[in-house]
């Protein structure tokens, strides 16, 4: 089989283009190669992957969040529909039923509109894969100052596991020693 | 070749036998974990040989993921479960009624290593609560003397803190935010807890660095599990044949009516018949009720060992939930062992409370991609990512207490959805008994309380997340019409199989159920062992 193939299948059938540039005072800005990025889709066009992105802001909103995170989303919803029609249906029909001014709209008239169809089968698949994608980005782990993944350097026993100090300590009896 | 380890923990190559599918002599067990783990070793190092059936793969230390949705996936039980009733699983979990492993070491791979005793009046819980209306109480068919033994040598097998010379673990931040809130409030046992965790190096495995991610396997070995130590042992003998992504289907019986082996799919999907002596079935509540239901035959039509129509029922998973609270400084509550530290005050009887039995108050956190998938209630919008915004100053409870058996909250199986190999999957169906409800509404106003008094921003309370304490659906009892064992796990019908997993006890107690399954296993093998010897089965 040309292992090419399915690469040049998804050049030619880039429909849309979603981009931004993560503002300099971002801490993102410290993570990312570079400010500007661009995320390709395939089943959505430019204006859906636009209007997607406000429903992603409005499910879950991080002011101070670069859209680079929420990117991720909109990516992950739009490689689903590529792969499964019955998304790309629901997505396209759900983006058509908050209409092309969804994402102009201020924040009170979104959440009402989304409140609307909150029952719907495309508002939770949305909200599922919102919460699923957007707070396991490595952008979200530096926004949340998650710091995940400790055994590499040898955990938190010397990096702060216990630094807490506006409580008091635990006394020893109730406690235990460090192990070192 | 695999990596076995001896008796001074030294780790050595060896050559694992591979016994004849058609060896009368050797004893089954389905199943790796806490149970079907320890009872494989128990039996091993007795001289008997144990063919060990695992459904899942065999990870390692250095193959466990430590990227949360990734570790997920490579440890859960993912194959289809159906439910019902009112509990709140249903509704915020509806493809995961139940959340354990499959993978070779079973459920001690994702386990917080808490180690709680039952008490005495918990194993009496009939006696104690009195007759209940809906509940299907009955007492323990054994002593608590009789499990304190086994607790005792269960604690030194897999080290356990603040038990023999095992020191606790240190306090983490999160810990510091509960014991703080804990005092004021006048709660006098609070501690980091009794945990299969080494605090200090032991059985050849190291101590805890504090990693976090308890729930991922503990990349350090220093949280017990019997992937690398009962298991490896267990090879270490010579004895045991461990079959990996091998998926018993069918116990079979000869015209006798004892069991005479079982019938699995192996690693390539071949159906393979292997013949047994005695076979113990250990595949966690929801499957071992189920295998057995599956079993059913013209002797057996109700399915096997279940001629009291018991198999199945009396399932109990313990009362949980999370409670969150916010302060206005850090935590960092990720930083640490899940869960170590516990309030053990409300572990008692005390009716004036509105309720039966008691529950445990247990340090817990998720890691960020998990909370709002799991340990947060349904939401979206501002509120819920304020919650969110303040990931750094959270701290976290989590309720551990007794539910009480009710005949119809059971494992069924659910002819309209079948599995990979075309076998009906296990259908839960819980419906909340009313003192569940009151014991829970208790739990959540005491944890809410432990963290206003120390300044609390907000108080969250979470949902009931998917059920980890499965048991009850095989219990033993005194009177063979109450139960499907007896206080051996020995099926009241049929004398060569045995049950070995929670789903033999008959009641939950408020104390997580592992150190309880691996008491049970200690004194089955034993109880196996001389059997054996002795010329029975």
């Amino acid at each position: 089989m040309d292992k090419a193939l399915p690469r040049r299948e998804f050049l030619r059938a880039t429909t849309g283009l979603l981009t931004g540039v993560v503002v300099a005072a971002s801490p993102l800005a410290l993570i990312v190669p570079q400010r500007a990025w661009a995320v390709e889709m395939t089943a959505l066009t430019t204006a859906e992957a636009a209007t997607l992105m406000a429903v992603a802001r409005t499910i879950a909103p991080h002011d101070k969040l670069d859209d680079a995170a929420y990117a991720f989303v909109i990516k992950a919803v739009d490689e689903e529909a590529t792969r499964d029609e019955h998304t790309r249906k629901i997505t396209k029909e759900g983006l058509i039923g908050l209409g092309a001014g969804f994402s102009k709209n201020n924040e009170d008239d979104r959440v009402a509109a989304l409140k609307k169809i909150e029952h719907s089968e495309f508002f939770q698949t949305m909200r599922l894969k919102t919460l699923q994608v957007l707070y396991a980005s490595p952008v979200a782990y530096a926004y949340f100052g998650y710091e995940g993944e400790a055994f590499s350097k040898g955990g938190y026993v010397l990096r702060g596991f216990n630094d807490l100090r506006w409580l008091p300590d635990v006394p020893l009896e109730d406690s235990g020693p460090l192990p070192m | 070749m695999v990596l076995c380890r001896c008796e001074n923990n030294a780790w050595f190559q060896k050559d694992v036998p591979i016994f004849d599918f058609k060896d009368e002599s050797v004893v089954i067990v389905i199943g790796s974990g806490a149970g079907g783990g320890t009872l494989a070793h128990e039996l091993t190092r007795r001289g008997i040989k144990v063919v060990l059936l695992e459904a899942g793969k065999r990870q390692s230390l250095e193959t466990f993921s430590q990227v949360p949705g990734e570790a997920f996936t490579q440890l859960t039980w993912l194959d289809a479960r159906t439910q019902s009733g009112t509990w709140g699983v249903a509704r915020d979990f509806p493809t995961l009624p139940v959340w354990h492993c499959k993978t070779v070491g079973g459920t001690t791979v994702h386990w917080t290593a808490s180690c709680p005793r039952l008490q005495a009046w918990e194993l009496h819980a009939k006696t104690t609560y009195g007759g209940m209306a809906g509940s299907s109480l009955i007492d323990w068919p054994i002593s608590h003397e009789e499990l304190e033994k086994y607790y005792v040598i269960a604690e030194r097998r897999m080290g356990v803190t603040r038990r023999n010379d095992m020191p606790g673990l240190p306090a983490s931040n999160n810990f510091k935010v509960m014991y703080a809130g804990a005092k004021k409030v006048g709660y006098k046992q609070v501690h980091t807890g009794h945990l299969a965790i080494n605090s200090r190096s032991y059985d050849g495995r190291g101590f805890c660095i504090q990693q976090g991610l308890c729930v991922q396997g503990c990349k350090i070995g220093a949280k017990w599990s019997t992937l690398y130590t009962e298991i490896p042992d267990a090879e270490g003998t010579g004895n045991l044949d461990l079959r990996t992504e091998s998926t018993a289907t069918r116990i079979e019986h000869g015209p006798n009516g004892r069991v005479t082996g079982v019938i699995y799919r192996d690693n390539r999907g071949q159906e393979q018949r292997q013949k047994a002596r005695i076979v113990c079935v250990a595949g966690n509540a929801l499957e071992t009720a189920r295998l057995l239901l599956l079993s059913d035959s013209p002797r057996f039509p109700q399915g096997l060992a279940n001629s009291s129509g018991q198999v199945g029922r009396n399932y109990c998973h313990q009362i949980t939930g999370f409670v969150w609270g916010i302060f206005d400084k850090p935590v960092y509550s990720w930083r640490g062992a899940t869960l170590a530290g516990v309030i053990e005050d409300e572990a008692i009887h005390d009716p004036r409370r509105g309720f039966a039995g008691g529950y445990r108050m247990e340090l817990v956190t998720l890691d960020l991609p998990t909370l709002p998938l799991v340990g947060l209630p349904y939401g979206w919008g501002r509120d819920f990512s304020s919650i969110m915004e303040n990931y750094r100053n959270l701290a976290g409870m989590f309720i551990n207490g007794e539910d009480i058996p009710r005949a119809d909250n059971r494992i069924t199986l659910d002819e309209k959805v079948k599995d990979r190999f075309g076998l009906p999957v296990a259908h839960v169906h819980v419906d909340e008994h009313p003192n569940d409800l009151a014991m829970r509404r208790h739990a959540q106003g005491q944890m809410s309380k432990i963290y206003e008094a120390i300044g609390a921003k907000r108080v969250v309370i979470g949902p009931i997340p998917p059920a980890t304490h499965n048991v009850g659906t095989a219990r033993m009892s005194a009177d063979p019409r109450d139960g499907v064992t007896n206080g051996w796990g020995q099926t009241h019908d049929i004398a060569n199989l045995f049950i070995s997993d929670g789903s033999v006890l008959t009641t939950p107690g408020s104390a997580n159920p592992t150190l309880t399954i691996v008491a049970l296993a200690l004194r089955q093998g034993e109880y196996i062992a001389q059997k054996m010897k002795a010329g029975s089965f």
